[in-house]
């Protein structure tokens, strides 16, 4: 198993591009007219998790980012998916 | 180094993928069945898969020294009309003797609705009536963790299932312990933008140990990279996996899972 200096070594530099990426993005999107939905809202809510002193950050940003609803509608009114909860539920996730 | 891809949608790709497969060391691949990008009109569309997956595509990989399996299915995208799916299900025992067909898949579940639940479950049914193995497609990104719970609370009613001829693939770090937890296999998928990087599936290798997982490209006509697994493979070894632990992810785990129909076998004879 690599050192930490190790992996430092290896990933540092993708995680420094991930990271100028967003924000970026975030940049990007407050200089475009129009307005923004729940995809922006839920993103904006999972980063502080990233902080949050934890082994399972992956984990909990990707449950802060799924549908927390338990009903079974009998059929899907569109097939897709968009990467963030519907916007009639709550995004904080039940374990937080 | 050899490996099997024990994923990938190769009517989506073209032969120079095939090459490129082959020249990474793959030895065997496996395609379920899934949505071709849009619906199809009819029963009979499917009917022309079939036939592409159970005879043309396992040539094709022949000549590139891979050996091709599938799966077969209505996927779970097409599967919100059930008189439809029901429809297409009915074609699919013909095609079940197949040399290559290994078992059902990928069944599952997209949206999340009481019609696609319906025939998930028709579909374990028709597995399990034939000894089949399953493989198991879970939803697309805020969908996932809602529908992998749905999909293990409806496979525990199903009290004969051998959990471990039960795949679960497209895992994430969210879903991964419900589905080992309960005793199946889990398979993560190596996408450029959704489901899993080689780096997260290394990580999940390392929190959740290294039985009953595998890694796949799910390589298809969207965004996806049909190397994917040698990619892994080799992140493994910056990451000073040793070959070893390496082989036991791309090839023994596959391989030991696969090896569950009798149809599949390391060294069965090119069609």
């Amino acid at each position: 198993m690599p050192s930490k200096k190790e992996l430092l070594d290896l990933q540092f530099i993708d995680a420094r591009h991930l990271l100028i990426n967003l924000a970026a993005f975030l940049d990007r999107i407050d200089r475009h007219p129009g307005e923004d939905d729940h995809r922006l809202t839920a993103l904006k809510a999972a980063i502080p998790v990233i902080l949050e002193n934890r082994p399972d950050r992956a984990k909990a940003v990707l449950e802060a980012m799924s549908d927390p609803s338990t009903d079974l509608p009998q059929s899907a009114p569109f097939q897709g998916a968009t990467g963030a909860p519907p916007v009639d539920h709550a995004l904080i996730p039940a374990d937080r | 180094m050899k490996y099997i891809e024990p994923h990938a949608h190769m009517v989506s790709r073209t032969t120079d993928d095939y090459e490129k497969l082959a020249l990474a060391g793959c030895e065997a691949l496996c395609e379920p069945a899934f949505w071709a990008g849009f619906d199809r009109s009819s029963a009979d569309g499917f009917y022309d898969y079939f036939r592409q997956l159970t005879e043309y595509e396992p040539k094709r990989a022949a000549k590139y020294g891979i050996r091709h399996y599938s799966w077969l299915c209505i996927n779970p995208k097409e599967a919100d009309d059930p008189g439809f799916a029901r429809e297409v299900m009915s074609i699919i025992p013909q095609f079940l003797d197949s040399p290559t067909v290994l078992g059902i898949g990928e069944i599952g579940l997209n949206k999340n609705t009481r019609n696609e639940l319906t025939i998930f479950e028709e579909h374990v049914q028709l597995a399990l009536d034939r000894d089949l193995p399953i493989l198991i497609h879970t939803p697309h990104l805020e969908d996932k963790l809602k529908g992998t719970r749905l999909i293990l609370d409806s496979l525990a009613s199903f009290s004969k299932l051998d959990r471990g001829k039960v795949i679960i693939d497209h895992v994430e770090e969210h879903t991964i312990a419900h589905v080992l937890d309960a005793g199946y296999w889990a398979g993560m998928t190596l996408y450029p933008e959704s489901k899993c990087t080689p780096n997260r599936a290394i990580d999940m290798l390392e929190i959740y140990g290294h039985e009953r997982l595998w890694v796949n490209s799910a390589c298809d006509w969207g965004h996806s990279d049909p190397l994917a697994v040698p990619k892994c493979a080799l992140e493994m070894k910056r990451r000073k996996y040793n070959p070893a632990m390496i082989d036991q992810i791309i090839y023994q785990n596959p391989r030991e899972f696969l090896s569950q129909s009798a149809k599949f076998a390391a060294h069965h004879p090119l069609p």
